[in-house]
């Protein structure tokens, strides 16, 4: 009789049936307890979509004014009223990709460095001050950069490139120190902890076998390097396009230092504008509601390619995790 | 067969000993950062930068009394609202996460992580600024707990998850309902991780201030009401910074070091926690 009517149970909803079960026993406090910490998990969840709903709202003025133009209209003039992103997003893909390369290679270096082969004693403080230059907030890297980098820049590194590399349109122009040089060197400061940790995590995740191997095989142990690099592929990409996130979303040291200047140059000497700085300089000097609507619409353009960077990122170092589940 | 040998060895020393020069160089920067903020930021750090108010223009000397405030209270609204529903949303995802909605949220979460700080500051200023017609504290907390949310989240999450299962066993085997079990035992035991996630969130959005410019603003008064504009440090930094006033600048040095010394503390404290018996790694 108990069983047949427990079968009757699962018949229905399974919801229905965990609830019964709970009333029946009298267990009030587990499904108070569920409920509460599900509507808190819904919360997130509402958040995320009033997020993304809540911009697209706000940018709706500038949307139906400008369409698809907004992303390929270079003039960005708000006393005429003409709002184009495309220096913006032009200054933000140029000084994230700029910032990568230089890091990319050191980033590396250092995960390699960290989990192949460095002494014990070397790689704790070593590890420490990686993680602490992941701690300071971007406004003190942004202070550093106008009052150490940028001077440095404008007085030794951009005459000497332009005096011996001068020919290549990328080092022309007056050597003002603030400009998409200067932002770029920062970002990479600023996203080197991040490929550095992950990519030395990545590492260590590679099993101990693969070197054993490789290493039996007679193999320097750059060349069991190379079999372990060749195996983390996926995941330092992924580690990359987390910083390259990073990097698109930085807002306050790049634009205390990359002269916001609306405008498409290609020497590195010449000011720019991302899309973080256009907002964090002009929102609260908005206008008209135009404005104000074109400039959310950058965020919320910032916010699209972030997240599929992020998604993608992050599919990747989750494909890496699952790899040697079955190995080790 | 000799001669490659030897290239073989050549090349493995210059690319070992490359990588031996990244490290180097990745280390550089920081000691550069801290060498300048501790020299330059030394010369107004007394007693008087946390107990006075800003001085106009021209005037030596004035501290930041109202900044220091404004962001401990900026931090405390930012943590009231996002505390409860980070630790919240990590029990769930922990203890009844394996449904549809737990996988969402779970993927929402790490969403929310990669969104930019400045998208987040114009969203709190869409909802609560426009709304309230004015900038105000409350509206910078709000950004700051939306910051919060993710690490506070998955850390809780992970740091469930990292309690032995035969705990909650033995809990149920007294007859003690699930629900107390997870708040009594398993909570009690995770409770050191969760504060070492608290803590991380709390040291990421100390420093923040893209957020802050459009929704908090800043004040050149002292101010602790909730709905007012109110002061920060980061703010304050960035404002400084900008200035054509050397007497500013070298206060944006102090109140910089002033910043790290926080967030240090916050991470020190971190460290310290997680030498507790359930290590993540």
């Amino acid at each position: 009789m108990f069983y047949k009517s427990q079968l009757k149970y699962k018949s229905k909803t399974k919801k229905k049936n965990y609830f019964n079960r709970l009333v029946e026993a009298g267990n009030w406090g587990d499904l108070i307890f569920e409920r509460l910490t599900q509507f808190f998990a819904l919360l997130v969840f509402l958040l995320v979509i009033l997020i993304g709903y809540e911009m697209y709202s706000g940018s709706r003025l500038s949307i139906q004014k400008f369409g698809w133009q907004f992303l390929v209209t270079s003039t960005w003039d708000p006393v005429k009223e003409i709002f184009g992103a495309l220096p913006a997003i032009y200054g933000t893909l140029v000084s994230s990709f700029l910032a990568l390369m230089i890091s990319l290679p050191l980033g590396l270096g250092v995960a390699i460095f960290l989990s192949e082969l460095s002494p014990g004693w070397l790689e704790k403080p070593l590890s420490f001050l990686t993680e602490l230059l992941a701690g300071i907030p971007s406004v003190v890297y942004g202070l550093w950069g106008i009052f150490v980098l940028v001077p440095w820049l404008r007085i030794s590194v951009e005459p000497f490139l332009n005096k011996h590399f001068g020919y290549l349109p990328f080092f022309r122009g007056a050597p003002y120190g603030f400009g998409m040089l200067a932002a770029a060197l920062i970002l990479a400061i600023m996203i080197l902890p991040i490929i550095s940790s992950i990519s030395r995590d990545i590492l260590r995740s590679v099993p101990d076998s693969q070197r054993e191997a490789a290493f039996a095989l007679g193999a320097t142990r750059w060349e069991v390097i190379k079999i372990v690099l060749a195996d983390s592929r996926s995941g330092i990409l992924g580690a990359t396009m987390l910083a390259l996130g990073r990097a698109i979303g930085e807002t306050m040291a790049v634009t205390m230092v990359i002269g916001n200047r609306a405008l498409i140059s290609p020497s590195l000497f010449d000011p720019g504008y991302t899309m973080a700085s256009i907002i964090a300089n002009e929102f609260t000097e908005a206008s008209s509601d135009l404005y104000l609507s074109a400039l959310i619409e950058l965020a919320l353009v910032l916010f699209v390619i972030t997240i599929i960077i992020n998604m993608a990122a992050r599919l990747m170092v989750w494909r890496m995790d699952r790899k040697w589940e079955t190995v080790k | 067969m000799e001669f490659n040998l030897l290239r073989r060895k050549v090349n493995n020393y210059v690319i070992l000993s490359l990588t031996f020069i990244a490290a180097a160089i990745t280390v550089l920067p920081l000691l550069f950062i801290f060498y300048y903020t501790i020299s330059k930021g030394i010369t107004y750090l007394s007693l008087d930068f946390f107990i006075n108010m800003p001085k106009p223009v021209g005037e030596v000397g004035g501290g930041m009394a109202n900044a220091i405030v404004g962001t401990l209270i900026l931090i405390g609204i930012g943590s009231a609202i996002g505390l409860p529903v980070g630790i919240m949303t990590g029990i769930y995802l922990a203890d009844f996460g394996r449904n549809k909605l737990g996988k969402v949220v779970g993927f929402l979460t790490d969403v929310l992580s990669g969104i930019p700080s400045i998208v987040v500051g114009v969203v709190a200023y869409t909802l609560v600024v426009i709304p309230m017609r004015h900038f105000s504290a409350f509206a910078g907390g709000i950004a700051l707990a939306i910051l919060m949310i993710p690490t506070i989240t998955r850390t809780t999450e992970e740091m469930i998850k990292l309690v032995p299962d035969s705990f909650r066993e033995a809990g149920l085997a007294l007859g003690i309902p699930k629900w107390k079990t997870s708040v009594n035992i398993v909570l009690r035991s995770a409770w050191k991780g969760i504060a070492t996630g608290i803590l991380l969130g709390l040291a990421r959005v100390a420093g923040e201030t893209a957020p802050l410019l459009f929704t908090a603003l800043g004040n050149r008064f002292w101010s602790t009401k909730i709905f007012q504009p109110i002061a920060s440090l980061t703010v304050y930094i960035y404002d400084y910074a900008k200035s054509p006033f050397s007497e500013w600048n070298q206060q944006a040095w102090t109140a910089s070091l002033v910043l790290i010394i926080l967030i240090s503390l916050i991470s020190l404290l971190f460290k310290f926690l997680t030498r507790s018996k359930y290590k993540s790694r």
